[in-house]
């Protein structure tokens, strides 16, 4: 009598080279990830030491000390506010500034064309360069600016060398290198966008300001999110513009993460303490990519419901 | 003649005879100055290699890490003459020093031997020596096999020997007992006043004589000239800020940065003369210092007083040499002076900054880099760089006694002399030897920022930063 087990074809053996297959295909994969995660753990164990490099006789596991003297520290309080606050006023204004210009080159044409092109100029300047650039014209003694100010009557306006002026000084940098980027962006998807909705809202004469907050902005709004995401996870790790105007000061005024992160590293050889200022930047990056995904997706999906 | 000129070159060498007698009798056999200069590098590679074998890594090659500078011009114009003396190559990287010691951090500290020797300041050894990373050159300079006869390490300048070395214990004093020789002297600068005289007669100003008498003219420049500004200092947020100028007035007013209490440190600067200190420098940037002060590193406060736009400058006295020549708007119209704030000071206190030679610990040819820098070190070059090119200040006596080298800078540069010998007794650096310095030195920059834009008054902001000190001074076990 023929047993079932004996009427199931066993399945065809497979060579070692099929078998390593899928594993072979996914070590590129593997390998990325352990070049990511191995810095990055790394830097996670330097946080949790007492490491100067000037002090190698201190060198020793002090597991959250770092991150409690950090913790204690106002200026380190002063740095998550003016980072923050650098990321808010630089993303904010560089996305109304891009959605303006994008919106007034929508429709293509050779002057558009010519002018999205003139303005894309700023972004292909290194930032550290436009920075030096722009600390010269703001020079008081002969800058440009200076000069154009002291026409208006304003002769003692001190741009970066002022705790008053300094942000606004930086931030306007940033604006100039950056709104090209959102510009281009938002350009892009508003080209994008399909005709039928705002034919519609012609024929109906509906006013341009339901149009743009009703129309334009929800189908823009993807594009948005993903200009802004970019910009925040760049505008969070603010260094070269700041460091090359200022260098984090007048006093701590611009000290954010990044310079500050840069400064215990490079010139104060305190690794630990670095690695520790450089986690907490990740923690606030990754909650703040975290909520910005969160809410692209729940917009995607109630557009999906909708549909 | 050419054996009588080559005689006359080698008796030069061996100082029987001045230069400017050397360049007289050269001139009587019909020399050219560029044939003189040949047969006074081939002589020069005689003398040296005469009772030392400088041919004994011969084939090896030693790579440097370099900032640029004039020094370096100088050391790499006369760089044939050390791989003729030697027979080895000599390969560099040159940086900007904005990079610079980014550059020396990430190699040191990534263990790598991709540099034999490379440049440094001595406020650097403070971190790179107790790190592991340097050589301690005292094994050198004391192993007579390996150093040249003709080295004659006394002829460096005391103060500058001293200042490079330390023990590497926070807080004891600089070329003490056991201390490491951490770096060789090369070149340095000394701070002093470098001063517009053509504006100055015009104002009929007089050069300062004490802090009170340099607010004054500050003030009185600025009110008086059209687009000038009195008084250009560095205002940085960075340690560079302090170390010129300001500690070396700081330093004449008797101010110490910390004081050493049952082997602990303490900071110093909030003692009430230091306030008063503080509160004199503060105002004389207010009113007399350039308007973006905060951004001021030594380049903008060398370049405003060549181009006219400031007055005159508490800076390195090399800063006032170079700003007098070249293409300079106002080159031929700087003179300088030696300047003790205090009234009561038995003379200047000057800070130095010195720029040395380190040997990386993770070379893999010592021997071969150490021939390098006791020849970059030693007297023949030292005296090529300050006669034929822009090597000032040297570090060798020798140096400053020769009679080529002072009748150039006499007739191109009036007054400096006066300035470096009335400055040069009291020269050395003032600093605290310690592992924390830049950080906080770094962090007393950034008071003096928030007092001069009085975002906090100078008392309470000396206090703040005196308390900070102490609390980063304890957390490393220093206070």
């Amino acid at each position: 009598m023929a047993t079932v087990a004996e009427g199931v074809r066993k399945p065809p053996r497979r060579s070692f080279g099929e078998s390593a297959l899928p594993y072979l295909l996914s070590l590129p994969a593997l390998l990325v990830c352990i070049g990511i995660l191995v810095p990055f753990v790394t830097a996670v164990w330097y946080s949790l030491q007492r490491y100067n490099l000037a002090m190698p006789y201190l060198k020793g596991f002090i597991w959250f000390e770092n991150y409690k003297i950090l913790f204690t520290d106002t200026v380190f309080w002063h740095t998550v506010w003016v980072s923050l606050l650098y990321t808010v006023l630089t993303v904010g204004i560089e996305l109304v500034l891009g959605l303006t210009i994008a919106m007034l080159l929508q429709r293509s044409s050779a002057f558009n064309n010519a002018m999205s092109i003139a303005l894309m100029l700023p972004l292909m300047i290194a930032p550290a360069i436009a920075a030096l650039m722009w600390k010269l014209m703001t020079n008081p003694n002969f800058g440009i600016f200076s000069y154009l100010l002291s026409l208006v009557g304003v002769t003692d306006f001190r741009w970066g060398s002022s705790p008053s002026s300094a942000l606004f000084t930086v931030v306007l940098v940033d604006v100039w290198v950056y709104t090209p980027f959102m510009m281009v962006l938002l350009l892009a998807g508003l080209r994008g966008l399909p005709r039928q909705p705002f034919e519609a809202a012609e024929l109906d004469g509906v006013p341009w300001t339901f149009v743009f907050f009703r129309i334009t902005l929800p189908m823009l709004f993807p594009y948005i999110l993903t200009a802004g995401l970019f910009r925040m996870l760049d505008a969070i790790q603010q260094f070269d513009i700041i460091y090359a105007m200022t260098q984090g000061g007048p006093g701590d005024t611009l000290m954010v993460f990044q310079v500050q992160a840069y400064l215990e590293f490079f010139t104060y050889t305190n690794v630990g303490r670095s690695a520790a200022i450089l986690m907490v930047l990740w923690a606030i990056t990754y909650f703040l990519s975290h909520q910005f995904i969160k809410y692209w997706l729940r917009l995607r999906e109630r557009a999906r419901g909708v549909a | 003649m050419y054996e009588k000129a080559k005689d006359a070159v080698d008796a030069c060498m061996r100082k029987g005879m001045s230069r400017r007698e050397l360049g007289r009798r050269l001139g009587a056999l019909g020399l050219t100055a560029a044939s003189a200069n040949v047969l006074w590098g081939t002589a020069s590679t005689r003398a040296l290699a005469a009772d030392f074998d400088w041919m004994k890594h011969k084939g090896k090659t030693v790579t440097l890490l370099l900032n640029k500078h004039p020094y370096t011009d100088a050391m790499i114009a006369d760089i044939q003459a050390f791989k003729d003396l030697t027979g080895m190559e000599v390969k560099y990287d040159v940086f900007p020093e904005d990079v610079y010691f980014d550059k020396v951090t990430a190699a040191l500290s990534s263990r790598s031997s991709q540099y034999d020797a490379f440049m440094t300041g001595a406020y650097q050894t403070w971190q790179y020596g107790p790190a592991g990373w340097l050589v301690d050159t005292n094994e050198f300079l004391q192993d007579e096999s390996m150093t040249a006869p003709g080295f004659n390490w006394d002829d460096v300048l005391p103060n500058l020997r001293q200042s490079t070395a330390w023990s590497g214990v926070p807080g004891e004093a600089l070329g003490g007992e056991g201390a490491k020789q951490w770096a060789l002297p090369w070149g340095f600068e000394l701070n002093s006043i470098a001063y517009n005289k053509k504006m100055l007669d015009g104002a009929g100003g007089e050069p300062p004589k004490d802090m009170d008498g340099l607010m004054e003219l500050a003030a009185k420049m600025q009110k008086d000239v059209q687009g000038v500004y009195g008084i250009g200092v560095r205002g940085s947020r960075s340690w560079a800020t302090i170390h010129p100028g300001f500690l070396s007035a700081y330093t004449n007013f008797d101010q110490r940065d910390f004081t050493m209490e049952d082997g602990k440190l303490k900071a110093a600067m909030a003692t009430p003369e230091s306030k008063a200190f503080h509160q004199q420098w503060v105002k004389m940037i207010q009113d007399s210092g350039p308007k973006n002060w905060s951004t001021y590193t030594w380049y903008q406060v060398g370049t405003d007083l060549g181009a006219g736009a400031s007055a005159m400058i508490y800076d390195a006295d090399i800063l006032g040499y170079f700003m007098n020549g070249g293409d300079n708007k106002e080159a031929g119209n700087l003179a300088y002076t030696a300047f003790a704030p205090n009234p009561k000071a038995k003379g200047p206190t000057p800070n130095v900054w010195i720029w040395s030679l380190a040997m990386n610990s993770f070379g893999e040819q010592q021997d071969a880099a150490w021939y390098f820098m006791q020849w970059a070190c030693g007297a023949e070059h030292a005296l090529f760089g300050a006669t034929k090119m822009d090597f000032v200040n040297p570090v060798r006596q020798s140096v400053w006694d020769d009679e080529t080298f002072q009748k150039k800078i006499s007739d191109n540069y009036p007054g400096y002399l006066d300035q470096y010998k009335a400055s040069a007794p009291g020269s050395k650096i003032y600093f605290t030897p310690q592992p924390l310095f830049f950080n906080l030195t770094t962090e007393w920059a950034a008071s003096l920022q928030k007092m001069v834009a009085k975002e906090v008054p100078v008392d309470e902001g000396l206090d703040q930063l005196a308390a900070s000190v102490d609390n980063q001074l304890k957390q490393a076990g220093l206070g």
